[in-house]
């Protein structure tokens, strides 16, 4: 046993509200520079979507990831021979249009038009050239289902849906939609890393977070290919690739990653996952079926003594266990068994976890008579007079799954491997906290029932308290589980990272110079 | 005249093998963040298939095949010893020179044709340009009107660089080459001249290792297992990930 430490993530997709400020709090930490102004380090993309870039979880476009042929893993687009016969032109690099080409507008016309019959307009330029645009796409342009017949209905994830299935999900009084917000997953078998032929990339041991270096990264630019997420980014102007650093400055202060910290939701979670690394290689083998139980399986028991004796003979620090015993993340993926990995058949084992989201796919609409409920209403208050009622209720026990108003078919082509049991599991789990927790606020469902519903979930009224408390209470500290920086692991510690800012950044101080 | 041949065919080479040993040095030592090959495929995919790949598999054939006429010029004569290997040997080449030929010229029509490419494009670029249009244009007239280079180059040329790279250097033979030879020999130096200073650095950092190196790569800042024991003595040097 191989004991290492990652920091990992949980991302609550039912609290997410799609406000942005995570990817905006990113932006202008670390990608607010030139060349860097399509990236975004974090993004939050309406589903269905084809996202961002465009229809990134199409592999046959994008060839990227690991792909199983033959009881052999393999890079899918790149790899030794592929990305170095293709290193003089790579077929599968997706390009800046797939994104969409950044912008600003001539905000300097307004004032500084001369008088005129006409009022000034600013016109929009296109951050490459300088010269003027016609914006076709923008950085969630398909926000909240806009542009539907463009972007939702070309969703990678309606793949074996059948036609009414997708026909239903778009009528427009059951539209419904969740937001999946995305970061880096800093995977335990990451494509980026084992794509790049220079070997800029790699993965820090104390904490798993995966960096580029940016003085060994030649633009080669097979990593952007290679990440089946598309979060290694190529800086157009520098000439390097660039991603997510979960921001390790933050973290090794102590501090919340600026994406997760400015949370408005409060739906990220983040803390410490030990894991076997001698077992990953088998973890990657298994089949589609058994991918997401072999990469939880490799996830250790903090509390386990033999799993703490192998950590500490692995050079894990005592207060790295410590946080891995308080991590939410451990609860939520684990204890609780409520959270999945995006995508796993990509095979890079992501450390990020998403709880599948309920609300959006649960209520429905349905008529009902309000006017006991009017009467009781402040006159300026307002009610549906019109009696329809948005309604979650949860007294049809299991019976509404079926009917939700999202193909439990989507859920599971995105987050479980095309599993469609795995989710209802999860949605099971979600309802028993909801209805467990209605019998103790409320009071309208009998001890009885919520029994039966919590076994039928595998839940204990305990488990359904802790989620209930981690979900909807959690403090800064509940949910921000950091392990302490250990100065002498941590040499970025000592660097002020305000001096860094719109220059090269992350790692090294020096002024952007692009090479000739 | 032999003044100028003592310039271009002793002076300049020695003068180009300084700037390119000191620059190149210097630049990867202390410009790490610089040498990069500033791929500009994600501002424009499609007509770069057309100059980047007939262009780099033409340049890397021809510049083995000069490698090994300088390295191994016994080997070359004895295969050239048959007419018929050694018009192999020369058509093939030649097509090569003529596929960098093409690349290039699309290259250029790319770059300056291309509005989103403007941003990154500098006098550097140019210049290379330039440069190497000239090289590749004076190679295949010499390879079509001064017949048969791969022979005469292993009879003239080898001797000629060999007394350059041991600092004895003898130009006899090469000063009564005709002038495009010459442009040849000197073309090529002012390229290794100009070479610290260009994206041309990228050739240097072709990265064979990851043939042979594991897929994932982990790095500790410090021994992992050592860390923890009082023992380990404390280092001042910041291990690299490199
Ligand atoms: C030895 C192996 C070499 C490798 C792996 C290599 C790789 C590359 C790559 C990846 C690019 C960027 C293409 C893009 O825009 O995406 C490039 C561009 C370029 N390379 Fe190479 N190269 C090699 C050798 C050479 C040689 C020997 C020369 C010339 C003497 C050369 C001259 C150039 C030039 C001029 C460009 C710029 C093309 C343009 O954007 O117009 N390369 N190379
Ligand atoms: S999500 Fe992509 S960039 Fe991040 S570690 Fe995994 S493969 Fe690499
Ligand atoms: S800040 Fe939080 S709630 Fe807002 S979009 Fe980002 S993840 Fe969702």
């Amino acid at each position: 046993m191989d004991v290492r430490s990652q920091i990992s993530m949980v991302f609550h997709l039912d609290k997410c509200i799609g406000c942005h400020t995570c990817s905006i709090a990113c932006k202008n930490i670390w990608t607010d520079r030139k060349g860097a102004e399509y990236m975004w380090w974090n993004n939050v993309e309406t589903k269905p979507g084809t996202g961002y870039p465009t229809k990134w979880e199409d592999q046959e476009v994008y060839r990227g990831g690991w792909k199983k042929s033959n009881g052999k893993v393999n890079l899918l687009g790149t790899g030794k021979r592929r990305g170095l016969t293709n290193i003089f032109y790579n077929p599968n690099l997706p390009v800046i249009d797939d994104y969409y080409e950044p912008f600003t507008y001539k905000y300097l016309d307004l004032i500084e038009s001369p008088e005129g019959d006409d009022q000034p307009t600013a016109r929009p330029v296109s951050l490459i050239t300088g010269k003027p645009i016609d914006i076709k796409m923008g950085p969630n342009w398909d926000d909240d289902l806009s542009g539907t017949p463009d972007f939702g209905r070309n969703d990678p994830n309606l793949k074996n849906l059948s036609a009414e299935e997708q026909e239903v999900m778009f009528q427009l009084e059951r539209m419904a939609f969740f937001y999946l917000p995305r970061i880096c997953n800093h995977c335990l078998n990451p494509a980026c890393v084992a794509s790049c032929p220079s070997g800029a990339i790699y993965k820090r041991g104390e904490d798993g977070v995966v960096l580029i270096n940016q003085e060994v990264c030649r633009a080669w630019r097979m990593c952007v290919t290679a990440c089946p997420y598309k979060k290694s980014y190529y800086n157009w102007y520098t000439g390097k690739s660039e991603k997510c650093i979960l921001c390790f400055p933050r973290i090794e202060a102590g501090l919340a990653p600026a994406c997760m910290h400015s949370c408005v939701g409060r739906i990220r979670y983040l803390g410490v996952l030990l894991y076997d690394a001698d077992r990953i290689e088998s973890a990657v083998h298994k089949d589609d079926e058994d991918l997401i139980d072999g990469h939880l399986d490799i996830i250790l028991d903090p509390f386990d003594e033999k799993v703490i004796q192998a950590a500490k003979m692995s050079g894990v620090a005592d207060s790295t266990i410590h946080s891995a015993q308080y991590s939410p993340v451990y609860k939520y993926v684990k204890q609780w068994k409520l959270a999945l990995p995006l995508h796993a058949e990509f095979r890079t084992l992501p450390m990020l976890f998403y709880v599948p989201p309920l609300l959006p796919v649960m209520a429905t609409v349905k008529q009902v008579d309000n006017t006991e409920g009017g009467k009781m209403m402040n006159p300026i208050a307002k009610y549906w007079d019109d009696n329809w009622l948005y309604d979650t209720s949860t007294t049809e026990l299991w019976g509404t799954l079926d009917q939700v108003r999202f193909p439990l078919k989507y859920l599971a082509n995105l987050l479980s491997a095309g599993n469609e049991e795995m989710i209802k599991d999860k949605w099971k789990k979600l309802m028993a906290v909801r209805i467990h927790r209605r019998r103790v606020t409320v009071g309208d469902i009998s001890q009885e029932k919520t029994d039966e519903v919590l076994r039928e979930a595998g839940l204990t009224a305990e488990m359904a308290d802790g989620i209930f408390y981690l979900t909807a209470l959690a403090k800064f500290e509940d949910r921000f589980v950091i392990p302490p920086a250990h100065r002498e692991q941590a040499i970025e510690m000592l660097d002020f990272t305000g001096d860094t800012k719109g220059e090269v950044g992350f790692g090294f101080k020096s002024k952007v110079k692009r090479g000739l | 005249m032999d003044y100028l041949n003592n310039f271009f065919l002793i002076a300049l080479p020695y003068l180009a093998l300084a700037i390119f040993l000191i620059g190149t040095i210097f630049r990867y030592t202390s410009r790490k963040f610089q040498f990069s090959s500033l791929s500009s495929q994600f501002l424009e995919g499609r007509k770069l298939f057309y100059g980047s790949v007939p262009f780099h598999w033409g340049v890397i054939f021809v510049f083995f095949g000069h490698l090994i006429a300088f390295l191994f010029p016994g080997s070359v004569l004895a295969w050239n010893s048959q007419p018929l290997r050694l018009m192999i040997l020369e058509i093939t080449a030649f097509i090569f020179g003529i596929s960098m030929l093409v690349g290039l010229i699309n290259l250029v029509i790319r770059r300056y044709t291309t509005a989103r490419l403007s941003p990154v494009t500098n006098k550097m670029d140019l210049i290379v340009y330039v440069l190497l249009i000239i090289q590749t244009v004076a190679g295949l007239w010499i390879a079509y009107n001064f017949r048969w280079g791969s022979s005469w180059f292993s009879t003239l040329l080898t001797p000629y660089l060999y007394s350059i790279f041991t600092f004895n250097p003898d130009i006899t033979a090469v000063s009564l080459l005709p002038w495009p030879v010459k442009l040849h020999i000197a073309g090529a130096f002012v390229i290794l001249s100009i070479f610290p200073f260009t994206r041309l650095v990228h050739m240097l950092v072709l990265p064979l290792n990851y043939l042979w190196r594991p897929y994932q790569q982990v790095t500790w800042y410090w021994n992992r297992k050592k860390v923890r024991s009082s023992s380990t003595p404390w280092s001042l040097q910041r291990p690299e990930n490199t």
